[in-house]
């Protein structure tokens, strides 16, 4: 395999790139100029670095993607080893992402990899864009939920409410637990975001603090105690790191005495760590099995080469062997990834006419409205004490409180409906100056 | 699928359009759905609310308690609230921060309610953590200690329980524990 030859390195991958067929997407256009632009032009960003980010590089630049770029604030740790294959033991204490890009592009010629060793949210909003695809190999929420918020903020929609598609910014995105997995495709404006199907996420376990501190049952409650309520008294203002390998064994010798003293077994070092870190044993090969469909994704994506998936698949190897793909919908009143509603305005509107028109605005009947503008709040109907800080914007024109933006996305909350029937909501509105707009965003508004 | 070598120059375009503009303060689906809470809240008389950080910092708050009824009526409870970027999936995280004699508060703060921890549901929403917490104050109860010794004091002995709590609000020691005024 060491060995392979240069040129047929992408004879697989021709044959799905250079004959026309009858499954393909309905924008394949089948032929060499699509195979080199994917390896010169299409740039695709890998989030995470660690169990999928390891797979998802190596199975990305195997399909035929040269331009990749890989972000990752982590950094190598021992217990990584047993999956995240591209780590040596010598690398411990390294960056994820740029030992991850060092080893791939040693492995695959042409390829180029550039690591970014930050957060996420170190990056500007610019830096996401200049992506055509984003593979998203997390293993938090919040994570997901800013990479989601950021990727929609691209999207665009005309004025019959229809995403323009040069704005549609792609993510792919998977997850695994243990035995289990899931990879789905986000299309922002087409299928339904992160946002739009939050509550598939199970809730968090939370133990009642009473239980932790009078009535422990098991070793989690035991470390759970010295982790919350322990830590606290001993270290008054400290805040816990859980990165922090001091603090860690502290809170275990804690759990350790708790255990103890109620006869508990079972308090060990890595349960301490995966109790307060909420870490589930990862597999290696449910990794690489979502990695695996996350990549062939991405390529489908980029080239049409076949359909994609619609638009969530499930993996479960717990008890044999099950598989799913779900066609989830989206919320059409997503605040992240909808349309909103457009409303047109003369830059002399102040805040308190446009929060009348929004009363009688056929589509809203919005009362009681309260209006935040790019984490500004503008008006707020309660509680008092905010009531009174934002009352004197009430006379001011919306176009100034808005920095003299054009065109932008403000959110209101208010009560829908009539009588009875009132419904608190929150909408998000696509708010657009007249005469304001510039050639270049009439031009977009067009949808060209 | 996507007509990705056409696209390229009319996304440059857009980034350009977006870099024109001032740098863009990201705002989360977890701060829209706490503004929707925040500009609905309904307090008793007896809550208020303070944002220390200013009108635009909606993510940390403050929840004052003054219970005119019960063991603890006269008294005043500050509650410091830090709400993250995934709410409502996640509970607000609540600490009190008036030193109190309580059984289900302890002395650093921590606050055993239910809603807070294993029955939050996104359904919830911040005024009703508030009721909630209001409720504690009310009816204390020695079934979910937290303060082990207020929670027997109260069980065994309630009178004894009542002239601890005033001791503690008037400033006092309680046992080895002394209590900052917060009358």
């Amino acid at each position: 395999m060491a060995d392979s030859i240069p040129q047929s390195r992408s004879r697989d991958l021709d044959k799905l790139l250079l004959r026309p067929g009858n499954l393909v997407g309905p924008t394949f256009e089948a032929g060499s100029q699509l195979r080199d632009d994917i390896k010169e032009c299409v740039r695709v960003l890998v989030i995470g670095a660690g169990g999928l980010g390891c797979e998802l590089l190596k199975d990305l630049a195997f399909s035929g993607f040269q331009n990749l770029e890989v972000i990752d604030m982590d950094r190598i740790e021992v217990t990584n080893l047993n999956r995240q294959f591209l780590f040596r033991i010598g690398d411990v204490g390294k960056p994820k992402a740029e030992v991850a890009a060092k080893r791939v592009m040693e492995r695959v010629s042409g390829v180029d990899i550039k690591s970014h060793f930050c957060r996420i949210e170190d990056k500007p909003i610019s830096f996401y864009n200049d992506f055509h695809i984003i593979v998203l190999g997390l293993d938090s929420i919040e994570a997901r939920s800013y990479i989601n918020s950021v990727a929609c903020s691209f999207l665009e929609y005309d004025s019959d409410d229809i995403p323009q598609e040069e704005s549609i910014k792609p993510m792919v995105d998977g997850g695994t637990e243990g035995f289990k997995g899931h990879a789905r495709i986000i299309m922002p404006g087409v299928t339904p975001c992160f946002e739009c199907t939050i509550w598939l996420f199970p809730p968090q376990v939370k133990f009642p603090l009473c239980t932790l501190a009078e009535t422990p049952r098991t070793a989690a409650h035991c470390i759970e105690y010295a982790h919350l309520i322990k830590w606290d008294e001993a270290h008054s203002g400290k805040t816990f790191d859980p990165d922090d390998p001091e603090h860690m064994q502290w809170v275990y010798s804690e759990a350790v005495k708790r255990a103890e003293l109620f006869g508990i077994p079972g308090v060990t070092y890595s349960l301490t760590q995966g109790v307060v870190k909420n870490i589930i044993p990862a597999i290696a090969s449910t990794n690489a099995i979502i990695s695996a469909a996350c990549a062939l994704e991405t390529l489908k994506v980029v080239s049409g080469c076949s359909k994609t998936l619609t638009n969530y698949l499930t993996y479960n190897g717990v008890e044999g062997l099950h598989t799913k793909v779900t066609e989830f919908v989206r919320d059409k009143d997503c605040l992240v990834c909808g349309p909103g509603v457009l409303i047109e305005l003369e830059a002399s509107v102040t805040l308190k006419k446009f929060i009348d028109l929004l009363e009688d605005h056929p589509k809203l009947l919005l009362t009681r409205v309260s209006v935040t503008y790019r984490g500004k709040n503008l008006y707020m109907q309660a509680p008092p004490v905010l009531e009174e800080m934002t009352r004197s914007n009430l006379d001011l024109p919306l176009f100034e409180l808005m920095g003299k933006t054009p065109r932008d996305i403000v959110h209101v909350t208010g009560a829908a409906g009539k009588g009875d029937k009132k419904q608190s909501c929150s909408r998000k509105l696509r708010v657009i100056f007249k005469g304001m707009v510039g050639v270049t965003d009439m031009d977009m508004a067009g949808g060209a | 699928m996507i007509k990705l070598f056409k696209v390229k120059e009319k996304q440059r375009e857009l980034a350009e359009n977006a870099n024109g503009k001032p740098p863009i303060k990201k705002q989360s689906a977890g701060e829209l759905r706490l503004h929707k809470d925040i500009s609905e809240l309904n307090l008793p008389k007896t809550c208020s609310i303070s944002f220390p950080n200013g009108k635009d910092d909606l993510m940390n708050f403050e929840v004052t308690i003054r219970p005119d009824d019960g063991y603890y009526m006269g008294g005043t409870f500050v509650f410091s609230f830090s709400i993250s970027s995934i709410y409502p999936h996640e509970a607000p995280k609540v600490k009190c921060k008036t030193k109190v004699y309580h059984p289900n508060i302890d002395l650093e703060g921590n606050v055993c309610l239910n809603i807070l921890r294993e029955d939050w549901k996104p359904v919830l929403n911040i005024n009703t953590i508030i009721y909630g917490l209001y409720h504690l104050f009310t009816e204390p109860n020695h079934e979910d200690p937290l303060n082990h010794e207020a929670a027997a004091v109260l069980s065994d002995n309630p009178s004894m329980f009542e002239s601890n709590v005033r001791r503690a609000m008037s400033g006092g020691y309680v046992g080895q524990t002394y209590f900052q005024r917060c009358m």
